[in-house]
């Protein structure tokens, strides 16, 4: 167990949790930390509740008991408002897929976080202003000028799981989290994906944390952690 | 605002359930302001007809039925009041003046009306105005006609054209044929019945009925205008007289005098008491029709509700997105309130301006069929108060998804579902 906090960005202590409507079985995560600028990767199938974990992780919802500290905040004390705020200003998070609003242009979607998240949109201006700021990671992520202004919906499902990273790199927030983002990618394109996601994420300086059940891009990681030696299912009383 | 511009491009990616949602709302706000429009232009019209009068007397009858026959032109006298009865309450002190009526015939459906030339001069509609001619003059031979406005311009008549008045009313009366009268007066619009009626002197209304008997024309008898005119005619009887008093003191006390009159059975009514008493009538029927547009524009509330309900299922990756990318609770409720609102006001725009479209084209219509005028004026607070609370509703019909929508986004966490 690490004990110095501040090196810690995510630390989780006899967390339990229990899914409102869901009697009978609930998880429990004893000790989970995370360094700054570690590369984590959580194994593990579905049903693990990775899920649950990043859910908790990202303040959507809060445990029954325990204490979660994600940069020296403890996200439970925080009211539902300030953990929205705290989760748009610290967190960029990339799904599995469906990451975009279909309808929204590509830029409309990168810059969506920064209306959330005032702190975020002033990285931005420093570095030069928005609009400029997601041209570049776009291009940075291999997405043609040409395809910035068109609907989301027009893209393809690797294309669009690019945008979903310049999304959650925008304004340079402290932790990515990527839930099995290259699942509905071939082999190759995987590949494409992740080095594109290590640059980015070196660049930004940020700490990373990806779930998946497939241990094939696991030397990439810093650090390869299973789900099940962290969460534990349990029958609530 | 981005997510502003997102809440848009997601309700233009859905704009058939949209814009049939805005159409049903258009459609109910049209309804309600229309019942309201014609309510009140309806009462316009026949508060208008009428003023200036203090009594009108007839054969004894219910008030409303005098009113409505002798003024408004509607139903038909079940009684007449004899000559000598009007010419005895002519004759009281307290009358200042007194116009006969005399109804029962018609000319290619407009009603004619026998009368005296002081009608010209004592009718009163609309804040007391008078009737003005717009050509001619008041009728001074036995066979001279005035016209209203709208005789004139349906039949397309014009000064001095010469006309056939037919006995009873309908167009298919038996017609007076022998009997040609001509135009003397056309009166200008005032958006009363006057406009519809043709006006003769009582003597002519005599003349014409000099050949017949008992509603059947005698056979091989027709006497020549010119005998006619020499003849001393006197009307035996009329359907109705307006009377104006000299003072409003003694409007009662000569309502009672002639409701009490000995020699036959008369009423005298009070124009605007009359008219109040028909209103209380009416107005059931009235919040009938209110209550039913009311009940079109709750429907129409609760579809939009339901459309937007029924759409939130696939907005709830739309709405686990915006969750993690920080968006509160708030954020959520708010899209879904303005959404709910921005339809509901395009509804009531889009329906407010249906209305006056449809009322321009089918005022002529309405006020040729029925008589009756809608003006077509800016809305009225009362109207403003309904679209008011129509858009209220809609607010508060977004609520109900909102909530729901907020609960499903607690219970999906990070899950972002296809």
């Amino acid at each position: 167990m690490n004990n110095d906090t501040t090196k810690d960005v995510v630390r989780m202590h006899n967390v339990r949790f229990t899914w409102p409507g869901k009697r009978g079985f609930g998880i429990r995560i004893d000790d989970f930390a995370m360094q700054q600028g570690e590369r984590l990767l959580l194994l593990g199938p579905s049903g693990s509740g990775k899920s649950t974990l990043l859910s908790l992780l990202a303040g959507i919802v809060t445990p029954q008991a325990g204490c979660i500290e994600v940069l020296g905040t403890d996200i439970n004390r925080l009211g539902s408002a300030a953990r929205d705020h705290f989760r748009a200003e610290h967190f960029g998070i990339i799904f599995q897929m469906f990451n975009l609003l279909p309808y929204g242009a590509v830029m409309d979607n990168v810059l969506l976080p920064l209306s959330f998240a005032p702190k975020r949109r002033q990285r931005t201006e420093q570095a030069g202003g928005a609009q400029s700021e997601a041209h570049r990671l776009l291009n940075a992520l291999g997405l043609n000028q040409e395809l910035h202004d068109s609907p989301a919906s027009q893209l393809s499902v690797g294309q669009q799981q690019r945008v979903a990273v310049a999304r959650a790199l925008i304004g340079a927030p402290e932790i990515i989290i990527a839930d099995e983002p290259t699942s509905a990618l071939d082999r190759d394109r995987q590949n494409t994906f992740l080095d594109l996601l290590f640059s980015q994420v070196g660049h930004a300086d940020a700490s990373l944390i990806m779930v998946s059940h497939d241990e094939t891009h696991a030397s990439r990681f810093g650090r390869v952690a299973e789900l099940n030696d962290i969460i534990r299912l349990e029958a609530a009383s | 605002m981005i997510i502003f511009r997102l809440a848009q491009q997601s309700l233009a990616n859905r704009w058939i359930t949209a814009l049939l949602t805005i159409l049903a709302i258009a459609l109910s706000v049209m309804l309600l302001l229309g019942v309201e429009k014609i309510r009140t232009g309806a009462r316009a019209s026949f508060a208008n007809t009428i003023s200036g009068t203090d009594l009108i007397v007839g054969a004894r009858s219910g008030s409303m039925q005098l009113l409505l026959y002798s003024v408004f032109r509607i139903g038909n006298a079940t009684n007449n009041m004899t000559w000598r009865s009007y010419k005895d309450i002519a004759a009281g002190k307290e009358v200042k003046w007194i116009v006969p009526l005399s109804l029962g015939d018609s000319h290619k459906g407009f009603r004619v009306m026998g009368t005296s030339k002081q009608y010209f001069e004592h009718y009163r509609f609309r804040d007391k105005r008078q009737l003005v001619f717009g050509d001619g003059g008041v009728f001074d031979d036995l066979f001279d006609v005035v016209i209203g406005a709208d005789v004139a311009q349906n039949l397309g008549y014009r000064l001095d054209d010469k006309i056939v008045v037919a006995h009873g009313i309908g167009s298919i009366g038996a017609k007076h044929d022998d009997m040609p009268f001509r135009i003397a007066g056309i009166l200008k619009k005032t958006g009363t019945p006057v406009d519809k009626t043709l006006h003769v002197s009582l003597n002519a209304i005599e003349a014409i009925h000099v050949d017949w008997q008992a509603g059947y024309k005698v056979p091989g008898q027709a006497t020549p205008a010119d005998r006619l005119r020499a003849m001393k005619l006197r009307p035996k009887a009329i359907t109705a007289a307006l009377v104006g008093l000299n003072s409003r003191m003694q409007v009662f006390g000569f309502q009672r005098y002639v409701n009490t009159y000995k020699v036959e059975p008369l009423s005298a009514v009070l124009p605007g008491l009359a008219l109040h008493e028909m209103w209380a009538l009416v107005g059931t029927a009235e919040k009938a029709l209110m209550a039913v547009s009311a009940m079109v524009v709750i429907t129409a509330i609760l579809g939009m509700m339901t459309m937007i309900l029924s759409t939130l299922n696939e907005r709830r990756r739309e709405i686990a997105i915006l969750r993690s990318l920080g968006a509160g609770p708030r954020t959520i409720v708010a899209l879904l309130v303005s959404e709910a609102g921005i339809l509901t006001a395009l509804g009531v725009v889009l329906g407010t301006i249906c209305l006056y479209g449809v009322l321009i084209i089918a005022r002529p219509i309405i006020d040729t069929s029925y008589g009756i005028n809608i003006e077509i004026s800016a809305l009225g607070i009362t109207e403003l108060q309904a679209l008011g609370a129509i858009l209220a509703g809609g607010f508060l019909a977004g609520l109900l998804p909102a909530w729901r929508a907020y609960r499903l986004s607690l219970a999906d966490g990070m899950m972002v579902r296809a």
